[in-house]
């Protein structure tokens, strides 16, 4: 099944004309292939992680798909341009890793799926229906299980859409991020807002009952008044969506926009405009009955991302694809980044195997649990760790509820967000306080400054 | 074995080295020079070609530049230590010459031992860059050679430079100097041209040493270097007697007392024991001293049994001219940088430091330099050399404060400046400077000097397009970035030298520093009433820029007297967010919050606000627009 290596043309363009970076990058590393790793060490990563123990635990899945149409002028996740011979095998290969990775996975509960990229919509939909064979036929993948596919809305088709949804995927998340013609070419996106309304109608037709739109807020020159074009535009659809991603756009180095902005040709947007715009946002949202569950993410009730509040909360989930991350029983591991390696031997890139320590997963409980509205649970924390969050962060959360960025939720605060189901309800406490901390508004806004904190 | 500089003077004499016999070496055949020049014209480059071209070491063994020991003074450019080196030079009449190069460091700084360095000299050789010509360190250089009754032929360097006009500045140093330069060696020291013309003009015009070897010994210390096996090594030039083994010398000005255990010349990068030094000799003396201290450049060493009737005239003891805070930045670091220093000053009798506290930066030392740039190699040392990470506060100058009740205080602390109810009037440094420009900048240049407070005593023509421009200066306005001033105003054409002249009255404000209310010490400096304004502004501005935003707005204001002259303010934080998380990829993320932790530790408390350590150099850079 793998293709040679010379048959395969891994064309990395970006469209801006600029120097590319990954592409460098990615070729070098290709010959650092297995670093860090003896081979039976890769061996075991690639079986898996303590796979007797963990029957019928639950386990989430993440799918990456690396190719794009044309990469976006801010994007500096792991994506570019593939040609059709390019998809075709690494998606044979993702299909090799999937199977393989049952053997240690395969009577793990699976939750959830998700398929994301890149623009996993711009891969030929027959790859999405098998992927999802291939689910069902290794894992056992819950009846209710939350299957998410990222779509691009200029690169799919009623049809496709109808044979994703059929194949078993029950929930999309669109990109749209802005509703202006001015700022989607400036973004470099490939659609239009017709497109995506267009898309929009279709995944409604095709049954998709449960559905993501992204957004950006603070893009270069964006005014207050345009972002809420956005907002309401979307609000306006027929059947508005379950979900709103809400992003600040960040530079990230090394994209374009980055590159742009540092030799002054971009306008960051004024702070007090940013923070305008995401006050907004919540009002907005909040007026239309979304709230807000995680520093970006809004949602009607019970229409919570559920892949995304796994990893929040620390669930289980294997990445398969280049680049992939994962979290088993404990280990953080990832698949490498270069796709001539991975197509020879799909099972054979795991690397940065780490076991975390207590410490460090008590540090990611509060710093991941913190995104979270509804905050992290000191009973939960008990029971995982068996001491109090209080003993070993007291003097942060005090600091912290004294600066006004973090609070203790009054008691019986998780009952008003009925729609969590990865919180830890089971969990009995104490009568009194509830012992369980969420950021404030203001917490959430300075985020970073906060979790920081709570590193040991 | 090499000599470092530092550490191991080893005492192997390099077994294929030429072995002279120095004992009865004719005073006739001995030239005792040095090489003075404007930076950058090829004074090191030169040196090592005259030791390659003597022979004493094989081209595979030379350093780039053999007598810039120092990595640091590698990549400035510049010699900091004088040193000196002795080579055997056949000439063409067939005699064999014993040629000591003395070098001399090259900055301002070290005007002091470049002074004694030539004292220690007979002749000098002036090297001049064939497309530069004269700069203002050429003439200061010189001037400061004649005054030694030195004899000085020039050298017309880079004559293999596209832009070289040999004749032009033959001219200009007949001119200017007043030189005979009509057969001046025209020379590329970087490609090895005419460096044998250059070493038969040292045999010729270089006068060869006089003294009595059997009169009372007096030698004079230009430089010495610690060595922790074989304690202090003297390098001096005798000028009468001979000192050998056990012989008892006394240093005249330090009165210290030792045996002599060693003497010996100086090799390229080696020592090279011999029997006796006598009149005319240069070379070095290791008696078991244990501190430079001790041996200050420019005393006079003697015969403790037989000593000579008076020092050598010039001898100055050492004072810092510009002062400092240093403080580790990790608390706990400060044995080590007590440690340090300690080391440090075994080799550097113009270092001093003393104990201080500062209520923002802990415990520390004031510590006392010759200049700027020597402040600068101590700080690149410490780092470098310890591995300390320093926390430096702005650089100031020695100021004199007469109180009210008489006394008269040295203050190198700004922090220590008295009430000024008690204060009758204060003094600071000044000195006379001379800058070297063409004339298209001279406008620019006036102006400068004007700003920094300067009073302008004259100017002449060199040449039709370049002028001299005497000043005074408070060194207080020259010490920080004057130099780099100069360079940008003149599109780098400027060339600057001055001499401290002594301290004048002076209308003197402490400006203090207060963030978020409270008073930062480490931050307070002296500056002239006038300027207290600009500078306290731009100084607010500056923390501005370097104090991250906290959650609350943070006021910081310039103060004097009590009254605050200037105010910014740090915003409060508004929006500290991650991106959005890819595929679940924590680690990346757990990265970056770590990195900002790690941002935090680099922190200095004052009060509630967390202060960047390079903030407290913030003043150094008050002219960065």
């Amino acid at each position: 099944m793998p293709l040679g290596a010379e048959t395969l043309l891994w064309v990395l363009v970006r469209c801006s004309g600029l120097p590319n970076r990954q592409k460098a990058e990615w070729r070098h590393k290709e010959q650092r292939k297995g670093k860090g790793a003896s081979e039976p060490q890769r061996e075991q990563w690639g079986r898996g992680m303590g796979a007797e123990t963990t029957e019928g635990k639950e386990l989430e899945l993440y799918f990456h798909i690396p190719f794009c149409v044309r990469k976006c002028l801010y994007c500096d996740f792991l994506s570019a341009y593939g040609d059709e011979d390019t998809k075709a095998a690494y998606m044979e290969a993702l299909l090799a890793e999937t199977a393989g990775s049952a053997v240690s996975y395969g009577r793990r509960r699976i939750t959830s799926v998700f398929i994301g990229g890149g623009t996993p919509s711009a891969v030929p939909v027959r790859y999405m229906e098998r992927l999802m064979e291939a689910v069902r036929k290794h894992y056992s993948l819950t009846e209710d299980a939350e299957v998410t596919m990222e779509v691009n809305p200029g690169t799919v088709s009623g049809e496709a859409l109808r044979r994703c949804r059929r194949a078993g995927i029950n929930r999309l998340s669109i990109g749209l991020q802005s509703a202006r013609a001015e700022e989607l070419a400036l973004l470099g996106r490939i659609h239009t807002w017709e497109q995506f309304r267009e898309c929009y109608r279709a995944a409604r037709e095709a049954g998709f009952t449960n559905l993501n739109v992204d957004i950006m807020s603070a893009l270069p020159g964006q005014t207050l008044s345009a972002y809420r074009e956005t907002l309401e535009k979307v609000l306006s659809l027929e059947t508005p969506p379950e979900h709103i991603s809400a992003y600040s756009l960040i530079l990230e180095e090394g994209t374009p926009f980055f590159e742009k902005y540092q030799a002054g040709e971009l306008e960051a947007v004024d702070e007090d405009e940013d923070r305008a715009m995401y006050q907004e946002t919540k009002r907005v949202l909040g007026q239309h009955g979304y709230h807000r569950y995680e520093i970006s993410n809004y949602a009607l009730r019970g229409r919570e991302c559920r892949h995304n509040c796994g990893y929040w909360r620390r669930k289980d989930y294997l990445g398969l694809g280049i680049g992939a991350a994962s979290l088993v029983e404990n280990v953080r591991f990832r698949n490498g980044r270069e796709l001539v390696p991975y197509l020879k031997d799909p099972l054979g890139q795991r690397e940065e195997l780490h076991a975390l320590t207590t410490q460090e997963q008590m540090e990611e409980f509060m710093f991941l649990g913190l995104r979270m509205t509804e905050g992290v649970d000191g009973a939960e924390f008990r029971r995982l760790f068996g001491c109090g969050l209080e003993e070993v962060f007291g003097p942060v959360v005090r600091k912290n509820i004294r600066d006004g960025l973090l609070r203790e939720l009054p008691e019986g605060a998780e009952g008003s967000e009925p729609g969590l189901q990865y919180g830890s309800q089971a969990a009995k406490r104490d009568s009194g306080s509830s012992g369980r901390f969420a950021l404030t508004d203001r917490g959430l806004d300075l985020s970073n400054y906060v979790m920081a904190q709570f590193l040991l | 074995m090499p000599y470092n500089g530092q550490e191991d003077i080893g005492m192997d004499v390099t077994e294929n080295s030429k072995t002279v016999d120095i004992n009865g070496t004719d005073q006739s055949k001995i030239r005792n020079f040095c090489i003075i020049a404007h930076i950058d014209h090829g004074k090191s480059t030169l040196a090592d070609r005259i030791i390659e071209h003597t022979g004493l070491l094989t081209s595979r063994e030379m350093q780039a530049q053999v007598l810039d020991n120092m990595d640091l003074e590698r990549e400035r450019g510049i010699t900091i230590k004088a040193q000196a080196v002795r080579t055997v030079y056949r000439a063409q009449d067939g005699e064999e010459y014993i040629l000591n190069l003395i070098d001399t460091p090259g900055h301002v700084d070290f005007n002091y031992e470049v002074s004694r360095s030539l004292a220690a000299c007979d002749g000098a050789v002036l090297v001049v860059d064939a497309a530069q010509g004269i700069e203002a360190q050429t003439l200061a250089n010189v001037y400061l050679a004649l005054d030694h009754d030195l004899d000085v032929f020039p050298v017309i360097n880079k004559i293999d430079l596209p832009s070289a006009e040999p004749q032009r500045v033959i001219e200009e140093i007949e001119d200017v100097i007043g030189l005979e330069a009509q057969d001046a060696p025209l020379i590329s020291a970087k490609n090895g041209i005419g460096i044998e013309e250059v070493l038969e003009q040292i045999v010729r015009k270089i006068p060869a040493p006089k003294g009595d070897p059997a009169a009372p010994l007096q030698a004079l210390i230009f430089d010495s270097v610690y060595d922790s096996y074989k304690g202090v090594v003297v390098f001096c030039r005798i000028m009468e007697g001979t000192v050998r083994k056990g012989t008892v010398i006394r240093m005249m000005a330090t009165g210290a007392r030792e045996e002599v255990v060693e003497v010996g010349y100086f090799g390229a990068g080696c020592f090279f024991p011999c029997e006796e030094l006598s009149a005319g000799m240069v070379g070095y003396i290791m008696a078991s001293i244990k501190n430079v201290k001790d041996t200050q450049v420019g005393d006079t060493v003697t015969d403790d049994a037989r000593p000579c009737a008076q020092p050598l005239p010039g001898y100055k003891k050492v004072q810092s001219m510009v002062y400092c805070g240093m403080y580790p930045a990790d608390g706990a670091k400060y044995p080590d940088l007590r440690d340090a220093l300690e080391k440090l000053k075994l080799n550097d009798a113009s270092l001093n430091y003393e104990p201080e506290t500062s209520v923002a930066l802990g415990f520390g030392f004031r510590c006392g330099f010759l200049g700027l740039l020597h402040l600068e190699v101590i700080q690149e040392r410490l780092e470098r050399e310890y591995n300390l990470d320093l926390v430096t506060t702005a650089p100031g100058v020695v100021y004199k404060v007469y109180k009210t009740n008489g006394q008269v205080i040295e203050l190198t602390n700004p922090s220590n400046l008295p009430d000024p109810s008690e204060i009758e009037r204060m003094e600071e440094p000044v000195v006379s400077a001379e800058i070297m420009v063409t004339s298209e900048f001279i406008g620019s240049i006036m102006e400068l000097c004007q700003e920094r407070r300067g009073r302008y005593l004259g100017m002449e023509y060199i040449e039709a397009s370049r002028a001299l421009l005497r000043y005074e200066l408070p060194l207080n306005e020259i010490i920080y970035d004057f130099f780099d001033a100069l360079k940008s105003r003149s599109r780098g054409y400027a060339s600057f030298d001055y001499d401290i002249k002594g301290y004048e009255e002076s209308k003197l404000v402490k400006l203090d520093i207060l963030i978020n209310k409270e008073e930062v010490d480490a931050l307070s400096f002296i500056v002239h009433a006038d300027s207290a304004y600009e500078r306290g502004r731009r100084m607010c501005e500056k923390l501005k820029d370097e104090i991250p935003r906290h959650l609350f707005e943070i006021p910081i204001q310039a103060a004097v007297g009590g009254k605050v002259i200037a105010r910014e303010t740090v915003k409060a934080m508004r929006k500290d967010v991650l991106a959005k998380c890819y595929g679940g990829d924590i680690t990346r993320k757990k990265k970056l919050l770590e990195k900002q932790k790690e941002g935090k530790k680099r922190m200095r408390q004052i009060g509630n606000v967390e202060v960047p350590q390079k903030a407290f150099m913030s003043v150094l850079k008050l002219d960065d627009k």
